[in-house]
């Protein structure tokens, strides 16, 4: 691969500085799992149709197949594996484990983004004031497709966060 | 048996919130070549020269393998793996040729400068009635095309009622999020007895069955192939069988120098490469006494498979048990197509005929002015049909009946189109359903004592999603009499031992007879009291009762649809399924895959269908934005719920098989409660709008 198709960027990724060089053709998507060996962030359809590598970025939630790496310099990543307390390292967000709870997940693919969409939409909602009844929560994290079909369960966990949220 | 129907949360649960569950592509290999697909352009032909040099001239591309270069396969037998063999072309998107490369990007724009030359021949590629003639030699696993008892003309003639009508189901294709991966590495030489020399980590519904379909093609022992599946990401039928990318990425390995080789099916690779449903066109005649009571039962089904594999999907099967009728036929007939390799989607056969059969009675029900539960409830019968054993357990009624009072099925006005609320046109609808309990051969289980009260299970089952890690440690707990977090439990790779595929409903069933045997097994050899290393394996003891009991499982599906009287848009507010289906061994799990199918019903009856292009036969709409599947704001108020009972003639956990069933006649229920929310009854699946707007009135 000649030089000119490389190019240096720095990424916060799960509160980690990282430094790496990317093809310029990648995308961030490839970047996290092929450069760093981030692979919490899954490629279900690598055409921004499905959520399975929705992550958190500069703090919303983000379709990474739709992101050049190059055009993500200096900018912060969260994925479900770092979404929890300090980083991942002090337990499971609550969403996570409302998940849980619910068991609002089968396979588990498209599941982290699932959990990123939903923390980003949390989010989304107190930012609006919007309340995040059943219709609301359904529509705001249909993006984020489930071929297992755990929609009723991913519905129960969140609409349990948003009532313990106040959001709900 | 405290922990066999405890609901367990699942234990891998934590490793997929987060996502440090290790997919295929999710392990990290060092120093791998990535593989990218070439695929044909031409539905039939042949290839006359394949032009690398383009490609090979970019930056890190390392090699090109087509027919003319690639390693032989001792076995071409199955033309759907004997990829890169020779230069024949049987369908569009067929490969013909693999780019290696030192990275993703340069595999992919490498795949993007091969250059194919073919020497194009004309296709058949349309599926029309009129070519679907040809008698497949059997079904899939081992029915007979067609069956015929009594004589079905007479008794139509002589019906006081008579149904005839003609159902059509599109293509469909299973999309599991997670698409198709293989991670090759040859490590050792095929021809020293220095044990596996081949690991290959697919994402796949069995790994054993991965391992035996490569030692065939490759000419080697099995034993010398390790297969590993620690977590896949779905695979609905699509990953019960290997498909073309294990065998290239096989084969791609071979030529490395040991390197391994990362090839990943992209999602628009998946419409041509993985397997999907084929289109039917089902006529079913149903003849009925006075009282409703059915005298003649006529199914058949008309479909295409592929020049390269005969596939046939099985829709008539589940007409064969499901009612009682003195005269009754059923057949399959095929049309052989230049076209992708059809193959399993869930509840193959089943799921389309069930809409076909469950419609019919919705509509003799009409034609009756007997209540559509009702009619169910005086055809159901004690006694499969066909083969005129008893069934090991059939609790259809009850289903029935407690699924008609917990979705207020009294309160239905018979009459269509009498139920609105402003612009939507409320209906109710009901259809039965059934599956075959299956319980396969040719499973074994290990178990090995830890320090005093644990253990260790090892089983080459798979998880997909169905929390069979969760459910067989249950029923490993329970036989050995320890807690769940006392067993520790070992499957997804052909280090352990042999097991059938996660699919057709089976592997409780099925793994969890041959460790509960395998329990039995280890007492009889190591006593209550074991010492730690002491173990044994044993394979499944199959119950004699299978062989002369019908088993099956059987659901009622009720739904309610709200259909826009101005768009033809079709909403489902409620949907209920009651099922019978044995002990149920863990009822968190087991609910998840009930609503997962049903929900999976619910997309196929309203949203579903893949689009050919009619010269070339390939999928057009090969993407998720095209190809259209179930999202958050489509499932609104979706519950199952399920009989207390057990089954022990089928397996000595009295459980029976749960993951398909809930998309069998779920698809039905909506077509029924779309008709009577509006009068119109559409015969062709997806229920779309433009298929409701065309019938309107003004």
């Amino acid at each position: 691969m000649g030089a000119r198709l490389q190019i240096e960027i720095g990424l916060t990724v799960d509160g980690a500085e990282r430094r790496l060089l990317v093809d310029t053709r990648s995308t961030l998507l490839d970047a996290l799992r092929d450069r760093l060996g981030v692979t919490s962030p899954k490629k279900g359809c690598d055409h921004g149709q499905c959520g399975s590598c929705t992550v958190l970025l500069d703090g919303r939630r983000h379709l990474t197949c739709l992101t050049l790496a190059a055009a993500a310099d200096g900018r912060e990543v969260v994925t479900a594996a770092g979404i929890g307390p300090d980083h991942g390292r002090g337990g499971l967000h609550p969403v996570q484990q409302a998940f849980l709870r619910h068991d609002a997940l089968q396979c588990g693919y498209c599941t982290p983004g699932q959990v990123c969409s939903a923390v980003g939409m949390l989010a989304e909602a107190a930012a609006e004031e919007v309340t995040l009844d059943d219709a609301e929560i359904r529509e705001r994290m249909s993006g984020n497709l489930c071929r297992c079909g755990a929609y009723v369960n991913i519905l129960a966990a969140l609409r349990d966060v948003a009532r313990s949220e106040g959001t709900g | 048996m405290s922990s066999v129907g405890s609901p367990l949360l699942r234990v891998d649960g934590q490793q997929k919130v987060t996502g440090e569950a290790t997919y295929t592509m999710d392990h990290h290999t060092a120093d791998p070549l990535h593989g990218w697909l070439v695929q044909s352009t031409v539905a039939k032909g042949r290839v006359t020269a394949v032009h690398a040099d383009r490609a090979l001239e970019h930056g890190g591309v390392v090699s090109v393998i087509d027919h003319t270069n690639a390693p032989r396969l001792a076995d071409t037998d199955d033309l759907e793996l004997a990829v890169l063999q020779g230069d024949r072309v049987r369908f569009r998107g067929q490969v013909v040729a693999c780019v290696l490369a030192e990275t993703p990007e340069a595999a992919r724009h490498g795949a993007e400068l091969v250059r194919v030359e073919y020497d194009e021949e004309a296709a058949d590629v349309a599926f029309r009635e009129a070519a679907a003639t040809l008698r497949p030699d059997e079904l899939d696993p081992d029915n007979d095309a067609d069956t015929m008892q009594g004589d079905v003309e007479a008794a139509l003639a002589d019906a006081a009622h008579v149904v005839d009508q003609t159902y059509r189901t599109p293509f469909e294709h299973n999309n599991p999020m997670e698409p198709h991966a293989t991670l090759a590495h040859w490590h050792g030489d095929p021809d020293s007895d220095e044990g596996h020399v081949l690991t290959v980590c697919t994402s796949t519904q069995s790994v054993h069955g991965v391992a035996a379909s490569l030692a065939r093609i490759l000419g080697i022992d099995a034993g010398k192939i390790r297969v590993v599946a620690s977590y896949v990401g779905g695979g609905f039928g699509s990953k019960g069988l290997p498909h073309c990318h294990d065998a290239v990425a096989v084969l791609a390995a071979r030529t490395t120098g040991g390197r391994p080789v990362k090839l990943a099916v992209t999602r628009q690779q998946m419409f041509a490469l993985t397997g999907y449903r084929t289109a039917t066109i089902q006529r079913v005649r149903l003849g009925a006494d006075q009282d409703g009571r059915l005298t003649a039962i006529d199914h058949r089904s008309l479909e295409q498979t592929s020049t390269s594999k005969q596939f046939v999907e099985e829709s008539a099967l589940v007409t064969r048990s499901m009612y009682a009728a003195g005269s009754r036929r059923t057949s399959h007939r095929v049309a052989l197509l230049d076209v992708a390799v059809p193959s399993w989607m869930r509840a193959p056969g089943e799921m389309p005929g069930a809409y076909a059969l469950e419609s019919a009675m919705d509509e003799l029900a009409v034609v009756l002015g007997i209540d559509p539960v009702e009619l169910r409830i005086r055809n159901d019968t004690q006694t499969d049909p066909e083969s005129g054993k008893p069934f090991s357990s059939r609790r259809l009624v009850e289903c029935l009946r407690l699924g008609a009072e917990r979705f207020g099925w009294s309160r239905r006005d018979a009459r269509p189109g009498a139920s609105r609320d402003g612009d939507w046109l409320v209906g109710l609808g009901m259809a039965a359903a059934s599956y075959p309990a299956n319980v396969f051969p040719g499973n074994r289980a290990t178990v090995r004592a830890l320090e005093p009260g644990r253990f260790v299970v090892e089983i080459g089952a798979v998880d997909i999603g169905t929390g069979a890690w969760t459910v067989l440690g249950q029923i490993a707990a329970a036989a050995l009499g320890a807690e769940p977090d006392d067993v520790e439990m070992r499957i997804g790779d052909t280090s352990y031992p042999k097991a059938s595929v996660a699919g057709g409903s089976s592997g409780t069933a099925s793994w969890g007879t041959a460790i509960t045997s395998a329990v039995a097994a280890f007492r009889k050899e190591h006593g209550d009291d074991p010492h730690p290393g002491d173990e044994t394996t044993a394979d499944a003891e199959r119950s004699s009762d299978l062989e002369h009991y019908a088993t099956h499982s059987y659901g009622a599906h009720f739904v309610e649809a709200r259909v826009h009287r101005l768009t033809g848009e079709v909403r489902v507010p409620r949907m209920l399924g009651v099922f019978s289906a044995g002990r149920v061994v863990n009822p968190v799990t087991a609910r998840s895959q009930f609503i997962g199918a049903m929900t999976m019903g619910l997309s196929a009856a309203l949203l579903e269908e893949s689009w050919r292009d009619p010269r070339y036969g390939h999928v057009v709409t090969q993407d998720l934005a095209t190809y259209h599947v179930a999202a958050h704001a489509d499932v609104r108020d979706l519950e199952a719920v399920w009989l207390d009972e057990d089954d022990f003639r089928v397996t000595p956990m009295g459980a029976r098989g749960i993951g398909e069933i809930g998309i069998v006649g779920s698809p039905a229920a909506v077509a029924n409660a779309v008709h009577h929310a509006t009068g119109i009854r559409i015969r062709d699946l997806p229920i779309t709008p433009d298929k409701l707007l065309a019938r309107f009135d003004g």
